[in-house]
């Protein structure tokens, strides 16, 4: 059984890793068929010459940025808040919003938008994009973050109060610095879910905030392309080296 | 506990304006009716729910169930045995919990392609089937429920066997040698013993994968071709060609009635709170 058991099991990483190898492995294929010709890196010299690839990257990274850095901030403050003190119905509408399809959260913030801009006169773009995006990464935020605070005793707070110091004192001094980990963490999980996202995205964006995800789906379903491939070899590495790194600070 | 207050308002902004908000008013927009260009108008009325009662739209609610079903099933069988592998692992058990994780981290647009690229006419598949002689003609693979179905499997199987794995974990191997002791062959020990005990893995990963399955739009839209094949694809159509926001709007009511069900009878067991 032992023997069975190790030989499914090589299956199933080959299940789940060969895909994604493939994958990479033609986008350095001279051919822009499936058939194997030489090595050549064609393909990702005209990813790079790819305007619409390139306006969608740096949308991508712009909302990305923004997004991160908001719902960090919020999902800390939100985490800490909770810690002291539990609310059923943040908790509540956290986890709702975690388990809302994607598909739900787009239409009901486009809805929303499309209603305040009635009076407002403003139109989707970036900002609508990093708003959905800052709505929907606030929950990992406070997960990531909930979860190192669990490990931290309020007795370290009390003790600094005792010693004199404030609620704001303590906080500063002596529990942020410990969640210092946690926080970047949720930050690039964060990043990794803004950066990622295609279906609230395309819900809520303008004609000038096309992000990456958008510009890859639009060719996906124009057919495959080995441009497509080395975009997804890149955004695989990219990630891949966000998670290493997260992976490392949140072990420290 | 002022420093709390203050630290939890922009919580409360959030939920007010991006969560609640925008909920209220899908909510609203599903009682009103459709204008002739699309816009929502008054009167009040039930008609969009109604509507869902009609066999055409009934047949997608009930295929998304069928699918999001079929794809918690197959991870179900394909994750266990990985699951008690990496359980039973003498060492480098972080390394294979990792493998599975991995896939996951990368993109979920670009883990759907990669079956694009697999499976369509000039795929990989196709190409190495009729390189060597097996086929004359490309299999039609992809844009059909089954290539849907091995999305979805794809993109979930890592929410099955994490949950599985922390129960095959925990449990005493004492049970098993028990058992063994009593006689019981390994695939007997492993039906009456191992799989009964790990029940609460096996319903939290059947949880979080047809959670999420139900929900799906981007795996059916973009391997199930331009059909519309299951309720998030439903609802996509109404807010964009169809432009019937109310009927949408009706929809994802119902969707997220089922989703938040699923969550009720899945918290009700998990004991152990993530917030």
């Amino acid at each position: 059984m032992k023997r069975w058991l190790a030989a499914y099991a090589a299956a199933f990483f080959a299940f789940l890793h060969l895909p994604l190898l493939t994958l990479a492995v033609f986008s350095f294929n001279s051919s822009r068929f499936t058939v194997w010709q030489h090595f050549s890196l064609d393909w990702y010299r005209a990813m790079f010459h790819d305007p619409q690839i390139l306006e969608g990257t740096r949308n991508s990274v712009i909302i990305a940025l923004l997004a991160t850095a908001i719902s960090t901030i919020v999902g800390t403050l939100c985490a800490y808040g909770l810690w002291k003190r539990g609310s059923r119905m943040l908790t509540g509408a956290l986890y709702l919003s975690l388990v809302t399809p994607e598909i739900v959260t787009g239409i009901s913030l486009l809805a929303l938008f499309q209603w305040a801009f009635r009076w407002l006169g403003w139109q989707l773009g970036i900002f609508t994009v990093v708003l959905a995006h800052v709505a929907f990464s606030i929950a990992f935020v406070v997960i990531v973050v909930s979860a190192r605070l669990r490990t931290i005793s309020p007795t370290l707070e009390e003790a600094a109060m005792d010693l004199g110091a404030n609620e704001w004192q303590a906080f500063w001094h002596v529990t942020l610095p410990a969640l210092i980990p946690g926080i970047v963490a949720a930050a690039l999980l964060a990043l990794t879910v803004s950066f990622d996202d295609y279906v609230i995205t395309s819900m809520v964006a303008g004609v000038d905030s096309q992000t990456l995800p958008m510009v890859i789906y639009a060719m996906a379903r124009r057919g495959a392309s080995p441009v497509i491939n080395a975009i997804s070899a890149l955004i695989t590495v990219f990630f891949g080296i966000l998670i290493l790194v997260s992976e490392k600070v949140r072990e420290a | 506990m002022r420093l709390r207050s203050w630290f939890l308002f922009p919580a409360w902004i959030w939920l007010a304006a991006l969560f609640a908000a925008p909920f209220a008013i899908v909510m609203a927009y599903s009682f009103l009716t459709r204008g002739v260009y699309g816009g929502i108008e008054a009167p009040w009325t039930a008609e969009s729910y109604q509507r869902l009662a009609d066999p055409l739209y009934f047949a997608i609610v009930v295929r998304s169930f069928a699918i999001a079903l079929a794809a918690t099933a197959i991870c179900l069988v394909l994750a266990f045995p990985a699951a008690l592998f990496i359980a039973r692992a003498p060492r480098h058990k972080n390394l294979y919990l990792q493998l599975v994780m991995l896939p996951f981290w990368t993109s979920f647009l670009v883990r759907t392609y990669a079956w694009i690229f697999l499976l369509r006419d000039t795929g990989l598949i196709n190409t190495a089937l009729q390189a060597i002689g097996l086929i004359h003609h490309p299999l039609p693979l992809l844009y059909n429920d089954g290539a849907v179905l091995l999305g979805l499997v794809y993109a979930y199987l890592p929410f099955m066997v994490l949950p599985i794995f922390a129960t095959l974990e925990r449990l005493d191997p004492s049970l098993a040698e028990a058992a063994a002791d009593l006689g019981a062959r390994p695939l007997s020990t492993l039906f009456r013993v191992i799989i009964p005990l790990s029940k609460p893995g096996i319903v939290a990963g059947c949880v979080l994968v047809f959670i999420p399955c139900l929900g799906a739009y981007l795996t059916p839209d973009l391997l199930g071709g331009g059909r519309t094949v299951m309720i998030g694809n439903l609802v996509q159509n109404q807010f964009t060609t169809a432009r019937d926001w109310p009927f949408g709007s009706a929809i994802s009511i119902v969707l997220m009635l089922l989703v938040v069900a699923g969550l009720w009878a899945f918290l009700r067991r998990e004991s152990e709170p993530l917030v």
